[in-house]
């Protein structure tokens, strides 16, 4: 069993429950006991996570859970993640009536993403699905708004359609192989009917595809992104992934050679970052228009899963992407949240100048979702492509390259009447009152996008 | 040493940025101060400068940045950069010195402008493709906020347009680059073991477009027709420094990969372009000075001859590749003249930017016919508008005669049907004494009444910016000293 290797998801588990039971009898003015609590559990799992992270991958429950280096990458920067949400979110709840339940499904949430980022049979994804999944609906339904409650709804029906996917896909599988786990499947798959597994690899794919927010399970994301409250909108749309795009690449690791997955997951890809990136286009809501973008990225992510097994850079590429993705949307986010009221791409007209350092962490944040130097996704985005190259796939890195591209146009729509020349004053929507934790985050966090871009080279030492 | 040229600005950049208390007078002249140091640095460089061998670099410095897919942040310089550092180092400081009168947030701008040496500098010296990737995009997100911010009312449109059409070349470039990366063995992004590996070396297709790539990524930032169309409305939309930054500097580091990357990286696939680069030139040269002699707005004609003077130095390293036996000597004298004329082009046109932007102060506008007869109540702003042109038409005794005389000397030489681009040196000449006729001469009318003299800033900046271009025209040794033993690497590289 070894059950110690899963010492940071038990951390966050019993975090959670801790949170939940002891908020219930926390007066209101003394939540912030409860996000303190919740805080700790969450370095504690990725204090926990980094003592693991230089050994050599071990199994742990049977072989059904993985503990090795990307295990490793995914709790800390799930964690990390989340914490960063944490302090987002304090502007929001802080001694709102429902402050401790937020955090305890947070932490729940990011429980189930790394059961998935470390799951080595399918049942295990299932669970992880469930338990990544289950606590998104309440946190995307918490805002109480009208907009809230649809996208929650929306969400809540698309997850038990894709979820039911993913079962469909596990039994389809189990079917023809007679076992659900990584290590067992690659044999008898070799010889299973093509169409059967085929079948059963899209099915699983789409579930995880749900938990990312790709194509073609990315309807909820707009829509939660624009109807949550900021700082639930910052986590669907990043900390899941981490997990989700991870057992995605697992997955197809372990698939035999048989079919052409490369075309398969690059016609994902690319139906992700196309979709995604023309979608955005015209949106005038940041928040909407952030959610269109992360689909975009899940497209991106979905690159070096392309081409796992085909190119050595597949895998550090993937883990220094989701690390430099998660930072950097989150900044991105974090500029939202600080500026909450603000509901429209031209009521950010002048931010520029009456806020400098959260103007400039705006635009390192979105040209960072670009993939501008020196970045860190521009490094994560450049292995990326050179992975797809470098596995014989060079139209996909050239189909990243054209919807980069793409993407600058609507980026800069949102950049530009941050450092337009038209003074604030005269803008309608009156002086800008951006709140002190998120603000103070979003500037932190773009920062640490261009630390890590600079000191990609650790990084990358850490992933490889 | 290099390191230091290259951040000292942006170190100067960052505390400008966060220090919002500083008065506008102290942030014009630290500006002033940092951009002549960061120049007293480049000519320390260049004295302690020696010719390193063919496909080696000098004064080279190297530490480790991306291991896993051998990228490192290495940076050196030869005779095809130096140059291009000095001019950048130079055309910074007259910005500086032009700026002095500047009231719009100078303590932003000035910060703005050291990022943007930082960058160029960067550029020039880097020898990784992903640092120079990293310098290059930079390049255009920084011009991009310079004309977005201190541009004319309305230039976001112009500014979008620049940013999306340099952001496209820039990723074919980045594609042509991680090309390049995987046909290397071992796999590396350095230059100078690209240089001596020359991947791709016998696969024709693939060498063809990864070339293709390159040489797009670069032909938008050059421009060259047909990818010239962001150039003028930028050029019309930024501010007058913008402009001397964009035409002078920035510009340069389209030619510049032409000669630091595509050549001596791809030399087959070169070879088998050359025609092509020829083709592109010739056009570039004659198109450019057609439709800059048909303009109206005196920024607009300038921005055009700088497609016509670019296409010089296309069609120099175009027939640089048409390698045969008996004219390796022709073509390193054509690739000379390329390099000279990135230097050359780049010290007259910011010149030029900057005169051009004493009109827009004074009378707001660009619109030749606005003016007549500006000889007699502004004759300092005659004399150096009239040498900054004949400058800039290749009049011996300046730096454009030196540059274009190689060229064709070199082109003619390798291709005589180059010579048909001669053409665009008489267009480009007429277009110069009508707009001087225009200008300058006759009587006093329009917006040339009571029109005040250049100040001290703008004389100083401007005016040493000509003297140097006199300088090199009357003794230009010490610079082609320099130059021609990297041309003859180049040439001799490109017909491996």
């Amino acid at each position: 069993m070894r059950p110690f290797l899963l010492l940071p998801e038990i951390l966050l588990f019993t975090g959670g429950l801790v949170v939940l039971l002891g908020g219930s009898f926390l007066p209101r003015e003394r939540q912030w006991v409860a996000r303190l609590t919740a805080a700790g559990s969450l370095l504690a799992a990725a204090a926990a996570a980094a003592v693991e992270l230089p050994g050599p991958a071990k199994m742990a429950m049977e072989g059904t859970f993985t503990v090795d280096v990307t295990t490793g990458v995914v709790r800390i920067v799930a964690a990390f993640g989340t914490l960063v949400v944490l302090a987002l979110v304090s502007d929001e709840i802080a001694g709102s009536a429902r402050e401790s339940e937020t955090y305890a499904l947070l932490l729940f949430a990011t429980t189930g993403t790394l059961v998935l980022g470390g799951a080595d049979d399918l049942l295990v994804v299932i669970v992880g699905f469930l338990l990544a999944s289950v606590p998104l609906y309440g946190l995307i339904g918490m805002a109480l708004t009208p907009g809230g409650a649809e996208a929650a709804m929306k969400t809540y029906l698309l997850g038990a359609i894709f979820g039911i996917l993913l079962m469909v896909g596990t039994t389809l599988l189990y079917g023809v192989a007679g076992t659900t786990a990584y290590s067992e499947l690659t044999e008898p798959l070799s010889d299973a009917p093509a169409g059967v597994l085929a079948a059963g690899v899209v099915a699983v794919l789409a579930g995880l595809l749900f938990k990312a927010g790709g194509v073609p399970g990315h309807y909820w994301v707009p829509d939660a992104a624009q109807g949550a409250g900021g700082a639930a909108a910052a986590f669907v749309t990043t900390v899941p992934k981490v997990g989700a795009v991870v057992a995605a690449y697992r997955l197809i690791a372990a698939l035999p050679d048989v079919l052409n997955w490369p075309l398969l997951i690059g016609a994902l890809a690319v139906g992700s970052m196309t979709l995604g990136n023309l979608a955005a286009y015209w949106q005038t809501d940041p928040r909407r228009l952030l959610g269109w973008s992360t689909v975009s990225q899940v497209g991106y992510l979905l690159v070096p899963v392309a081409v796992a097994g085909r190119s050595d850079l597949a895998l550090p590429s993937l883990l220094l992407y989701l690390a430099g993705y998660t930072v950097t949307n989150l900044a991105a986010f974090g500029v939202t949240t600080a500026l909450s009221e603000r509901r429209d791409l031209s009521s950010y007209r002048g931010l520029g100048r009456s806020h400098p350092l959260l103007g400039a962490s705006l635009v390192v944040a979105l040209l960072g979702l670009v993939g501008t130097p020196p970045t860190v996704v521009f490094v994560g985005k450049l292995t990326t492509a050179t992975a797809a190259w470098d596995g014989g796939h060079a139209w996909l890195a050239v189909v990243v390259l054209l919807n980069t591209l793409v993407s600058l146009f609507y980026y800069l729509r949102w950049i530009a009447p941050v450092y337009g020349r038209e003074p604030y004053e005269r803008t309608s929507a009156g002086a800008f009152t951006p709140l002190r934790w998120s603000s103070t985050t979003a500037v932190l966090t773009a920062a640490v996008s261009i630390g890590l871009g600079i000191g990609a080279g650790l990084l990358w030492q850490v992933v490889a | 040493m290099l390191s230091l040229i290259v951040f000292l600005p942006l170190a100067a950049a960052l505390a400008l940025a966060a220090l919002p208390r500083l008065g506008d007078a102290a942030a014009r002249w630290a500006w002033v101060g940092v951009a002549a140091v960061d120049l007293a640095l480049v000519v320390v460089v260049w004295l302690q400068y020696e010719s390193p061998a063919t496909g080696e670099l000098a004064l080279e410095e190297q530490a480790e940045w991306i291991p896993g897919v051998n990228s490192s942040y290495h940076l050196g310089v030869d005779g095809l950069s130096l140059p291009l550092i000095a001019m950048t180092g130079v055309i910074f400081l007259a910005c500086a010195v032009y700026a002095l009168r500047e009231t719009d947030r100078p303590r932003l701008q000035a910060a703005l402008f050291l990022f943007l040496q930082s960058v160029s500098m960067g550029l020039f010296v880097a020898a990784d493709l992903i640092l120079f990737f990293l310098f290059f995009d930079l390049s255009i997100v920084g011009m991009y906020f310079v004309i977005a911010g201190w541009g004319r009312q309305g230039a976001g449109r112009s500014a979008l347009k620049f940013f999306l059409y340099t952001f496209l070349g820039s990723l074919a470039l980045l594609a042509g680059f991680i090309g390049l990366y995987v046909a290397a063995d071992p796999h590396t992004f350095d230059m100078v073991a690209l240089t001596e590996q020359t991947p791709l070396a016998g696969s024709s297709l693939a060498g063809g477009l990864v070339l293709a790539a390159i040489l797009f990524g670069l032909a938008v930032k050059t421009p060259t027709v047909p990818f010239h169309t962001w150039l003028p409305p930028a050029h019309t939309d930024a501010p007058a420094v913008g402009s001397a930054v964009l035409a002078g500097v920035l510009l340069k580091m389209g030619t510049y990969g032409f000669v630091r990357i595509a050549m001596p990286m791809l030399p087959e696939a070169w070879r088998g372009w050359a025609w092509v680069m020829i083709a592109v030139g010739v056009v570039s040269v004659i198109y450019g000075a057609l439709v800059s002699l048909a303009q109206e707005n005196l920024k607009r004609m300038i921005a055009y001859t700088s497609v016509n003077h670019m296409g010089y130095i296309v069609l120099a390293v175009g027939a640089a590749g048409l390698v045969a036996g008996d004219t390796a000597e022709a073509r390193s004298v054509a690739v000379t003249g390329a390099v000279t004329q990135m230097v050359s082009h780049g010290i007259i046109t910011a010149a030029l930017f900057l005169l051009a932007g004493v009109l827009h102060d004074r009378a707001a506008t660009y619109d030749m016919a606005a003016y007549g007869g500006l000889a007699a109540p502004a004759p300092r702003f005659a004399a150096l508008f009239a040498v900054g042109a004949f400058a800039s038409l290749g009049l011996p005794g300046l730096s454009g005669f030196i540059a274009e005389f190689q060229v064709f000397t070199g082109s003619i030489a390798a291709a005589p049907v180059t010579a048909v681009a001669l053409l665009g040196i008489l267009v480009t000449a007429a277009l110069f004494l009508r707009a001087l006729q225009g200008i300058l001469t006759g009587e006093t009318r329009g917006s040339s009444v009571g029109f005040t003299d250049l100040r001290p800033a703008e004389l100083w900046s401007v005016g040493s910016l000509l003297l140097l271009s006199l300088l090199i025209g009357v003794l230009p040794r010490p610079l082609l000293e320099v130059i021609e033993p990297a041309a003859r690497a180049v040439v001799e590289l490109v017909g491996r």
